[in-house]
């Protein structure tokens, strides 16, 4: 861009015509100009306000097969904490890593206090006091905390030594400046990940960041961590800094932000003022268009077989006591919060992990896969949520991909493999998924989001397999393919396939399950019928915290609080969370199978 | 032989162009080379000196190339193969000369003690978890030892009294070309269809594309690496009983042999990462290793500079690999 960074026109490009394509009445700078007062006062040109802290205006960014980000439009003021929500998906990091210099925009403006900046590369973007804290901390667990925080930041006699005191000193002062109780000389690998998101922190504040942003900073923080973190970023803004907030948690948006902008599907929806509006304000426009679609679970019925019968299971790190029954020809959804376990259940059904008790019944018969090769022979295929690592040869091409789970059993004879029946086979299931590829020679790697997740598809369908388990079967994947997931679990459900589906995204557990389970750390929470499941019921059970909250473990009757184990975990009511913790049971059929495995699974 | 694999291979595996090109531009290196000692030393472009000392010298490293490019593809290395090899030859020596074993029993004992090794090697880094360098350097260490306990009290073992088994490496079935370099041919095809056309070898590649994602497919892949080194285990015997067979079992055999394996295997365009590589690149890199260093050879180049000059070409050829990566992924 090659705009002068003068106040006027500055303040002109705030409302730049190509910053919202779709021009459609709830989104661009026009409800921002009548919602928020300082917003308003900057649309007429050459008002000689301050300009905003950080700015981003009209920004696009495409990958191969996938627009992440059409007209992205941003801007954090002087002294704010900015929460930035949205789906998975939705654009979130991409706009990150836009801002941290790891992507280049193909079109767009970008500005700090009113002057147009180009980010080219991380260094860069620290240069500009832009500091990025990812959810995964990058950190070196081997070094000290002085060591991380000051990391490429050394100040060498000669060139060459290092002075641990002097290091030590710098980070003391640091620390105690952020109020941030660490020892300098501690290791970063034995702290916990609260204390080590504090490095993170510190880190980043090292180089005088002005504008901090944070990515999902509470994920794996419990409350009094949130409160200390939510302490720190209040101190940490004044009226030259900003923090942009990215989380997926209510409450702590209201606690924390000012204000808050919704993005959706890679474009600005909405920004809000988190005073006046409620929840329910921001969840409707982060879902937008599809809690809007009439898309309903298809063929819910509760009179099926069982066919995967799940008691008691738990491992070592997380899971506790997960039980759980799938039906034939059923989807059943899998909600909760992210790190609640409902990735380590998929991974302990298959035998990824290890189960350190709790058993699983497949139609009946009690099996015990110790790896995924063996759960694949008994017809359980898992469907990673990281296509890229757990997914996909991604240097390979679609039928090497395609036939890779059933060489042995079906596509090789005497040990030599049947190239032109895996081919045939291939070619069959690239045309009834509707992959986009050119053949299927073509490497997976240059496959969009969408069509490589047909392609693990039909590598459990050449399996055969009778369960799947799809974990965030649509993650990385972009509307129109979405859409064309969907419909395929549907038309598998109707075949007859049972369906695990791990999603965290609600409106796509909503629309998809015949049956939704909620997990909270580790634990099944509670159980929903499609007709039971909305958002609030869902939230409800995906927030309770029975480990920190014995109100919260009372309702689910874990013996935490005193109180017997037969009180039910009927799903709440759709009511405010925060009044329902007492919530009168409502028994159903689905809550009453749950309480009772859970007993047997806490007498093993 | 090579060029006409090259349209077979890429017809039939797991990508055609890419792996044409790679192949190419090894083929197109070894011409150049050839070409240029043909040019500047007299001695060089003859039969005699292209099939016995050429072709000769680059068996042993060949076979165990050939292995290597298994274990490599899956990621993995196996530094045990040169002292390996040197084992395997004393193992021969012992079941049909100490032992007086039948011919085809001592073969079959030292493939099967290659097998073991190589066994090993897979259990210690597929059930273990240890890493392959670290398992595998182990296991060098190990044989460098073995070979010597195994010998004649420090001397070689040699086979005068079994013509058969000398003929291994020195008969000619076809006139004017040694059985060892039929051995290699052999070899070479077997391992080829090995990779090409069987579970093995698709798992081969799947394992070093993405070893988490194969065995969350549904595959065993900690078997199937046990399977990938005992497969580079028979192949260490199968070199170790040519090497025997060429000129007696030596302690002192195998020395070095690891570094000019994975070398060829190198310059044939596997990738040390995994994922790819190919039977045809790893001969082909095996040829130039041989051609360089006979090639130098004839020239007077001391063997000193020999080693120069072989290091700075897998400098070389590993640096166009880097670049050829580079511009696929782009494009990707």
């Amino acid at each position: 861009m090659s705009t002068p960074g003068t106040g006027p026109t500055a303040a002109n490009l705030r409302k730049p015509a190509m910053s919202d394509p779709q021009g459609s009445d709830p989104q661009g700078s026009d409800p921002l100009g009548s919602e928020q007062g300082p917003d308003s006062q900057g649309g007429p040109a050459g008002a000689p306000e301050q300009p905003y802290l950080l700015e981003v205006s009209g920004v696009d960014k495409s990958f191969p097969g996938v627009k992440a980000l059409s007209g992205m439009h941003l801007n954090l003021r002087h002294g704010e904490v900015l929460a930035l929500v949205g789906e998975n998906g939705a654009g979130k990091s991409t706009l990150m890593k836009l801002l941290s210099g790891i992507y280049q925009p193909d079109a767009g403006h970008f500005a700090l206090d009113g002057k147009p900046f180009r980010v080219s590369s991380p260094k860069q973007a620290q240069d500009l006091g832009i500091a990025i804290i990812h959810q995964e901390f990058n950190l070196m667990p081997d070094l000290t905390v002085a060591e991380n925080i000051f990391i490429g930041q050394e100040r060498a006699k000669a060139g060459i030594f290092t002075n641990d005191r002097s290091l030590n000193r710098r980070a003391r002062e640091l620390l105690d400046r952020l109020q941030l109780p660490l020892n300098p000389r501690a290791r970063v690998g034995t702290l916990t990940v609260a204390k080590q998101q504090m490095v993170e922190i510190a880190k980043a504040l090292s180089y005088d960041a002005r504008v901090l942003i944070m990515d999902e900073p509470t994920a794996a923080l419990n409350d009094a961590e949130v409160a200390t973190l939510h302490g720190l970023i209040r101190r940490y803004v004044t009226s030259d800094t900003g923090v942009i907030y990215i989380s997926h948690k209510m409450d702590e948006l209201q606690a924390i932000s000012q204000r808050i902008t919704v993005i959706r599907d890679g474009a600005f929806i909405d920004t809000l003022d988190t005073r006046t509006s409620t929840m329910k304000d921001v969840i409707s426009r982060m879902v937008g268009r599809e809690l809007r679609s009439d898309a309903a679970p298809e063929n819910v019925r509760g009179d099926r077989d069982v066919v995967l019968q799940v008691s008691g299971l738990s491992t070592k790190d997380l899971l506790k006591n997960v039980s759980f029954e799938l039906r034939e020809g059923e989807i059943l959804g899998f909600a909760g919060l992210m790190g609640a376990g409902r990735t380590e259940v998929a991974r302990a059904i298959v035998g990824a992990d290890k189960r350190s008790s709790g058993s699983i019944l497949l139609r009946g018969k009690r099996i015990d896969p110790a790896n995924p090769a063996q759960a694949a022979e008994k017809g359980i295929g898992y469907l990673s949520e990281d296509r890229k690592h757990y997914g996909l040869l991604l240097n390979q091409n679609v039928t090497s991909n395609v036939a890779l789970s059933s060489l042995g059993d079906q596509f090789s004879r005497f040990g030599f493999v049947a190239d032109g029946a895996a081919r045939n086979r291939t070619k069959e299931l690239v045309q009834t998924l509707r992959v986009k590829t050119p053949s299927v020679n073509q490497i997976v790697q240059n496959l969009s989001g969408g069509n490589q997740q047909k392609v693990v598809i039909a590598k459990w369908l050449v399996k055969d397999c009778d369960v799947l388990i799809f974990d965030e079967p649509t993650r990385g994947i972009d509307v129109g393919a979405k859409e064309e997931i969907y419909q395929l679990l549907n038309r598998l459900a109707k075949d007859g396939k049972s369906i695990i589906m791990i999603s965290s995204e609600l409106p796509e557990v909503l629309r998809m399950s015949h049956r939704v389970i909620v997990m909270s750390e580790g634990r099944v929470t509670g159980e929903l019928s499609a007709g039971e499941a909305n958002s609030e019921s869902v939230m409800h059970l995906a927030t309770l915290r029975p480990d920190e909250n014995p109100q919260d473990a009372a309702e689910l009757g874990l013996p935490t609080a005193g109180t017997g184990t037969a009180s039910s975990d009927g799903p709440a009511p759709p009511i405010d969370s925060s009044s329902t913790a007492a919530t009168p049971s409502v028994s159903t059929d689905s809550s009453d199978s749950t309480d009772s495995t859970d007993r047997k699974g806490q007498q093993r | 032989m090579t060029s006409a694999e090259v349209p077979v291979a890429s017809g039939g595996m797991s990508d055609s162009v890419r792996l044409r090109l790679q192949q190419l531009g090894a083929f197109a290196g070894l011409i150049i080379i050839v070409i240029f000692f043909a040019i500047v030393s007299d001695n060089f472009f003859s039969y005699d000196n292209l099939v016995n000392n050429v072709l000769v010298s680059v068996v042993l490293v060949g076979i165990l190339a050939l292995g290597g490019t298994f274990v490599i593809i899956t990621g993995g290395i196996d530094l045990s193969v040169g002292f390996g090899m040197g084992v395997m030859g004393m193992i021969a020596g012992r079941t049909l000369i100490s032992m007086n074993l039948p011919l085809w029993l001592g073969i079959l004992l030292t493939l099967l003690a290659g097998a073991l090794i190589g066994f090993i090697n897979g259990f210690n880094i597929s059930i273990l978890g240890m890493p392959p360098f670290i398992a595998t350097l182990a296991m060098m260490l190990i044989c460098q030892g073995l070979r010597i306990v195994l010998s004649d009290g420090g001397a070689s073992i040699y086979f005068d009294k079994l013509p058969a088994f000398q003929d291994i490496a020195n008969g000619e079935l076809i006139p004017k070309v040694p059985n060892q370099v039929l051995v290699f041919i052999g070899a070479a095809i077997i391992a080829w269809i090995l990779l090409n056309r069987t579970l093995l070898g698709r798992y081969t590649y799947a394992i070093g594309s993405n070893e988490a994602a194969t065995a969350l497919s549904g595959i065993n892949t900690r078997k199937w690496k046990i399977i990938v080194y005992t497969v580079a285990g028979v192949f260490t015997g199968l070199a170790g009983i040519v090497s025997a067979a060429r000129l007696g079992a030596s302690p002192a055999a195998g020395t070095g042999y690891e570094l000019q394996a994975i070398a060829a295997v190198v310059i044939g365009g596997t990738s040390l990462a995994g994922g790819s590589g190919t039977i045809v690149g790893t001969v082909i890199g095996a040829l130039i290793i041989g051609v360089l260093n006979n090639g130098l050879q004839t020239m007077s180049v001391p063997q000193q500079w020999q080693y120069v000059i072989l290091g700075v070409v897998i400098l070389i050829a590993v640096y166009i690999d880097m670049l050829r990566k580079r511009s696929t992924s782009t494009l990707g």
